[in-house]
């Protein structure tokens, strides 16, 4: 094995990451009711909502303080404030998040102060704006969405009454896989306050009636409710402590932490459900034990095709991890497992078993696609797995690409991409086995015909 | 008077009536507005991209090459180096200690990889505000290498979207300087074109039209445009300016410069598309060209007419809301939908100026709301108002017209069929019909 870590690189070539606020937009879009204003120049914000909206195929609203070379010079604390007075007039907003950007972070703008004196100024509720400092360069969006859920969480959870609900913290997943959570906790009888939750707001049903917010999100009553849970399932076992919503709960509340892979594959899955039951008391439904059992079934219907696969594994730390371990359960071998991330723990957590895989890999930290290429290539990888802007693996190498992650933009229904949970999984699983299949039918007769007729 | 949530936006907007009123257009967008618009960077970017054997370092934090790698749909008849994103992905301690350093490094690693011989590099917010001297490193970079470095000042917070097509025709004009001493020898009936990005192959159709006119393309500005051949855009007779918006400033220079006249023309639709070919055809004053033109015309117009009418019959009476990029692609839409028997009920741009929004005037029939830097609310409010069956825009308007329940038309730089001359008229038709005609609007 051989990890690399190559962010003493000078040039990025085709990234594999976004920036800071971008994460922050996300987890922001999962609460009920919230706009979002970024704090810099114009165009990070407009970039950032094409790029979400291709996605989901959603308007995705975010405002501007609109930054421009008079604010850089003299502070844009006034520009601020205005765009907050606007975007309540257009939006009436139960919940603000403020972003910043490089441009904001690199003049020294102190958000945390211009917004309580906003709310002050303006006599409202303290509990109505959260500023997030998320420069640019200080991480991928990863580390944004994380940071910004935390801070979230922070400024709402109050100390409560003691309830039976869990929480549930999750990484940026699809809406179909965040639905698929919701069904399952629910066939569990089991209480619960997930956060952030843009399975409504970023996959709204069409009606008649438009709404500028969305429906949906996670309830404000239901974060502030958050420290009196019995537990918190945290699906983040990647992210670093000072990033965990979870770490937050536990520390500030005695909020019982449970940090867990994303439930996809059978073991990861299993996991999940049993912490449940540990937490609850409540066993698993006859439902679930099906869905698990048909699972096995395509497993076992899939697994001498899966045998041939040598996957390139892409994109935000925990999906990359459970993504891999999905792909071990199933015989594919990871041999190139990225993230645009500088993410410590990532490949100690996969060390073990990728050894057990018998095989070479490489591990790639805050990388590029230009590296990943590389690294394919060498590595004689024939499947990539990840967000779409692998697909010049596709179109330079030839090796298809399955789908999954954000950003899917060049497809539609990024959203509706469903791998989590017994039944998640063995959709992911098919997808996978039938790109491997497709790859077999293409070209066996040509290299039959080629090896033993032509000799 | 329109009543608008936000008092500022007042001046941006109105309806269309007797009284005559200048529209507030080309200047920042209002904070908190949720403005359509990107920024400097992004105006540049739009620009110089498509010049396709050039490396396009972005000098910043990663997040600005991210979201601008190959989103746009030029096309490329050589080399594919203009589609990757290179960034020097600027770090906290590059931004404490200044990036000089890392873009010296950076530009070193892509010579040696690439061996271009055309680089750009763009400035973003951070490198605007950290004062890295982009000049200098770029200066002694082509010296060593002995390549063109060429910096582009397009940090975001100096402008809009305007600022960075001025940035991108400094930079190109840089580039066409003739050397010192050399002669510049005008070819006849030679001509460049600007303002097209070669999206989905629209360059090379102007191209074959030039062609049958008896006219040479020379250089494209900066659809499928390659370092080699930009060297010798001096050389044309004529510039003739489709995207006015982002070339018109390049233009004036071009004809203060090296006495080069331009034509201000456009391609999209059927009536723009011929009265440019023969004010083209009338500029070179030739009589050849004269006839080939009006053979060419009759040829299109034959094959284009019967089938635009076919769809027209089932578009009679629709209305549209146009909102899109720069103000000419508007005037030219509103004729384009007349063709088709659709009123246009509200127009908007992102980077209008004044004359742009004079000529809208004319054109749209009384009630017509007319708007500069529109967001969301607004786009949503009069479209709705106005009884629009179909909006046209861009990637971020698409999801907002279905969520309205509105037929869609995709008038970005990522679209995968050609919009302008006689094809594109036809694919225009083709596309609203099969919008506004779904089955789909029966459901919702
Ligand atoms: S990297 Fe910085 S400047 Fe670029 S889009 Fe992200 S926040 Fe904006």
């Amino acid at each position: 094995m051989s990890e690399t870590n190559t962010h003493f690189r000078n040039v990025n070539e085709n990234p594999c990451n976004m920036c800071m606020p971008m994460g922050g937009i996300l987890a922001l879009k999962g609460i009920e009711k919230t706009m979002v204003i970024i704090h810099g120049s114009q165009g990070c914000s407009t970039y950032m909502r094409r790029h979400i909206s291709e996605h989901f195929n959603e308007p995705v609203d975010v405002a501007s303080s609109s930054l421009n070379e008079k604010g850089t010079v003299y502070g844009g604390e006034e520009n601020l404030k205005k765009g907050l007075d606007n975007l309540r007039k257009v939006y009436h907003p139960d919940f603000i998040g403020i972003l910043t950007t490089c441009l904001a972070e690199t003049i020294g703008e102190d958000i945390e102060r211009i917004a309580q004196e906003y709310v002050r100024e303006r006599d409202l509720s303290q509990d109505l704006v959260v500023a997030v400092p998320t420069p640019g360069y200080g991480g991928t969006h990863t580390e944004g969405y994380f940071l910004t859920i935390r801070r979230i969480v922070a400024k709402l959870a109050k100390k409560t009454q003691k309830h039976s609900r869990i929480n549930v913290i999750i990484p940026n997943i699809s809406p179909a896989d965040i639905r698929e959570l919701k069904r399952i906790l629910s066939l569990m009888d089991i209480g619960y306050i997930l956060l952030p939750d843009v399975s409504d707001t970023l996959d709204a049903p069409y009606s008649r009636l438009y709404h500028k917010i969305p429906e949906g999100g996670t309830p404000l009553a239901h974060i502030r409710a958050m420290s009196g849970a019995v537990a918190t399932v945290e699906l983040g076992i990647t992210v670093d402590d000072s990033l965990s919503a979870g770490k937050y709960l536990e520390e500030e509340y005695g909020v019982p932490l449970y940090r867990l892979p994303l439930p996809m594959g059978i073991e990861n899955t299993d996991l999940f459900l049993r912490t449940l039951g540990e937490i609850t008391g409540k066993g698993v439904p006859r439902g679930l034990e099906l869905e698990r059992g048909r699972l096995l079934d395509c497993m076992i219907d899939s697994h001498k095709y899966n045998f041939q696969g040598r996957c390139a594994v892409f994109g935000e730390t925990e999906l990359v991890y459970a993504i891999s371990t999905t792909c071990l359960e199933n015989g594919i071998f990871p041999a190139v497992i990225a993230t645009g991330s500088r993410n410590e723990r990532l490949g100690a957590l996969l060390a073990k078993s990728l050894q057990e895989g018998g095989s070479n890999y490489v591990l790639l930290n805050d990388t590029d696609f230009a590296h990943i290429r590389e690294q394919c290539k060498i590595m004689k990888v024939n499947l990539a797995i990840g967000s779409s802007e692998g697909r010049y693996l596709t179109e330079r190498e030839g090796i298809p690409l399955v789908r999954v992650g954000f950003p899917v933009h060049d497809q539609v229904g990024g959203q509706r991409i469903l791998s989590l949970g017994y039944q998640g999984t063995m959709a992911f699983l098919d997808r996978i086995t039938n790109t491997l299949l497709d790859n077999k039918h293409q070209n066996y007769r040509s290299s039959l015909y080629r090896k033993y007729f032509v000799g | 008077m329109l009543d608008l949530a936000i008092e500022e936006r007042k001046d941006f907007v109105y309806t269309k009536s007797k009284q005559r009123k200048a529209l507030k257009c080309d200047t920042d967008s209002i904070s908190g507005a949720v403005s359509q618009r990107a920024c400097v960077y992004c105006g540049a970017r739009v620009v110089l991209n498509p010049i396709t054997d050039a490396v396009h370092l972005v000098h910043g934090p990663i997040g600005c090459a991210s979201y601008t790698w190959d989103i746009r749909g030029s096309l490329s008849s050589g080399s594919e180096l203009y589609r990757n994103s290179f960034s020097t992905d600027l770090k906290e301690q590059d931004v404490i200690f200044g990036g000089e350093k890392k873009l010296t490094k950076a530009i070193e690693e892509l010579v040696q990889k690439y061996r271009p011989r055309l680089v750009f590099v763009y400035s973003t917010c951070v490198v605007g505000v950290i004062g890295d001297d982009l000049e200098a490193v770029c200066r002694a970079m082509a010296a060593k290498h002995n390549i063109e470095i060429i910096p582009v000042q397009s940090s975001g917070f100096v402008g809009n979207k305007s600022m960075g097509y001025r940035a991108a025709c400094d930079s190109l004009l840089r580039l066409i300087e003739p050397r010192r001493g050399q002669k510049i020898v005008k070819r006849k009936n030679c001509l460049n074109l600007m303002g097209d990005f070669n999206l989905a192959g629209e360059t090379w159709i102007i191209k074959e039209y030039l062609n049958r006119m008896g006219l040479a393309l020379n250089v494209a500005f900066t659809g499928d445009a390659k370092y080699e051949t930009l060297k010798t855009a001096t050389q044309a007779s004529l510039n003739i300016v489709q995207c006015a918006g982002s070339m018109m400033y390049l233009a004036k220079k071009f004809e203060e410069k090296y006495g080069t006249p331009f034509l201000r023309v456009s391609f999209v639709g059927i009536e723009d598309t011929v009265e440019s070919l023969r004010r083209i055809a009338k500029a070179i004053n030739d009589q050849s060209v004269y006839e080939k033109t009006e053979e060419l015309i009759a040829v299109e117009m034959e094959k284009t007419i019967p089938v635009i009418q076919e769809y027209g019959k089932a578009l009679q009476g629709k209305k549209a809301a146009v909102y899109v990029g720069g103000g000419f692609k508007a005037i030219s839409l509103i004729k384009q939908f007349k063709e088709l028997g659709i009123e246009v009920v509200m127009i908007g741009t992102q980077t209008g100026g004044p004359e742009d929004y004079a000529a809208i005037n004319d054109l749209v029939e009384e009630g017509t709301v007319i708007l500069d830097d529109a967001n969301p609310a607004e786009i949503e409010r009069f479209t709705l108002e106005k009884g629009a069956h179909l909006l046209v825009g861009g990637v971020k308007e698409r999801p907002l017209a279905y969520k309205l329940g509105l037929a869609f038309i995709d008038h970005n730089h990522d679209r995968k069929h050609p919009l302008c001359g006689f094809d594109g008229a036809v694919n225009f038709a083709r596309e609203v019909y099969s919008t506004v005609c779904s089955p789909v609007w029966k459901y919702v």
